[in-house]
């Protein structure tokens, strides 16, 4: 049981795993992420990230665009993050933000080299799916479903996989 | 004025302001809830909710992920609105070398966001169609979880935490695309 414990760890999405403090969900708390989402899903449609016209060119290496959003997105999170590390910046609710370190497990080969797969073919990665389904190309809720049966049989057959 | 904010806004945005606006995620998500940016995570709590069929994997309190599940619900409306409120009239303006290719591949449609020749409901019963929205979607979440993240979770937060297994599944992420792009999807 052991082992399945350390794989745990290794999804770093997913923070109820590890034991940190949970904020009530009150209606309030939860509408900040809905309006944080809605302007994400904005701007994934309107810099045209969810286009699969911008994915293909992305990996023909036709266009900066995507590469220009990607990189730009990396730069602006990495000097934030080091500024709340510096200054000790602590959040709303007076917590000290937790930036947990990434373990390394092969899990990130393989399972990054199949999302890329599918990542060229749908021209979606998962924030997109979400918006490709708002903005009206309802065949991607087969993709969402997909996904979730792809997410699913990764659970079931986690523990045969190297990691 | 209004208006005219409005048409900017209706354009689409250069690549260095949504750059910025996705970076500024980051912090913002941290300082108001304590929480690392990610999405595809949404998926392996929409598991858990409602299949959990006794895998342990899927054996925790999803509900105190529901920020998660909330915020992609946010995005779903989202990209409502940015294409039915502020639609911009022109199709995507893609590189000629790669609308060329395309063409030379069978795909005819260019004026939405994807090729909808490709992406429609009468295709999903082709081979092809079938490739595309469904073997890709499967590999989107399979995937995503096994290297534990996906474009957000790795490519953006992990590397703004400088995060060394972030940058391997970012490489292993842009690989495996050129692997499909390059090697598949011209004899699709």
């Amino acid at each position: 049981m052991k082992e399945i414990k350390d794989i745990d760890t290794l999804d770093f999405e997913t923070q109820s795993l590890a034991d940190a403090p949970v904020e009530k969900r009150t209606f309030g708390s939860l509408l900040k992420y809905l309006i944080l989402g809605i302007g994400f899903g904005i701007v994934l449609v309107k810099a045209e990230v969810i286009s699969w016209f911008r994915i293909q060119e992305m990996f023909r290496l036709e266009s900066f665009h995507m590469y220009g959003v990607i990189g730009t997105a990396v730069v602006v999170g990495a000097i934030s993050v080091q500024i709340i590390k510096r200054f000790k910046i602590k959040s709303l609710s007076g917590e000290t933000i937790k930036l947990e370190p990434k373990p390394f497990s092969k899990g990130q080969i393989f399972g990054g080299l199949a999302f890329g797969f599918g990542w060229a073919l749908t021209g979606a990665c998962p924030g997109p799916i979400y918006a490709q389904i708002g903005s009206g190309v309802t065949v991607f809720i087969v993709t969402l479903l997909s996904a979730l049966a792809g997410t699913w049989f990764y659970g079931l057959i986690r523990e045969k996989l190297p990691h | 004025m209004l208006n005219n904010m409005l048409d900017f806004l209706k354009q689409p945005w250069h690549w260095s302001i949504a750059g910025v606006i996705i970076g500024l995620f980051v912090p913002t998500l941290l300082i108001l809830g304590n929480k690392a940016f990610g999405i595809s995570s949404s998926m392996r709590h929409i598991c858990a909710a409602i299949l959990p069929a006794k895998i342990s994997y899927f054996k925790y309190d999803w509900r105190k992920e529901s920020w998660n599940l909330v915020f992609v619900a946010g995005v779903i409306i989202g990209g409502w609105i940015a294409a039915h409120l502020l639609t911009n009239p022109e199709p995507v303006k893609i590189a000629d070398s790669t609308k060329n290719y395309l063409q030379s591949i069978g795909i005819q449609e260019y004026g939405a966001l994807v090729p909808t020749d490709l992406f429609n409901w009468d295709n999903l019963f082709t081979l092809r169609g079938f490739i595309f929205i469904v073997v890709g979607g499967f590999l989107v979440g399979f995937g995503t979880r096994y290297a534990g993240g996906c474009t957000s979770g790795h490519s953006i937060m992990g590397l703004s935490n400088l995060q060394l297994p972030s940058l391997i599944a970012t490489i292993c992420f842009m690989l495996g695309g050129f692997i499909v792009t390059w090697l598949v999807i011209p004899y699709l």
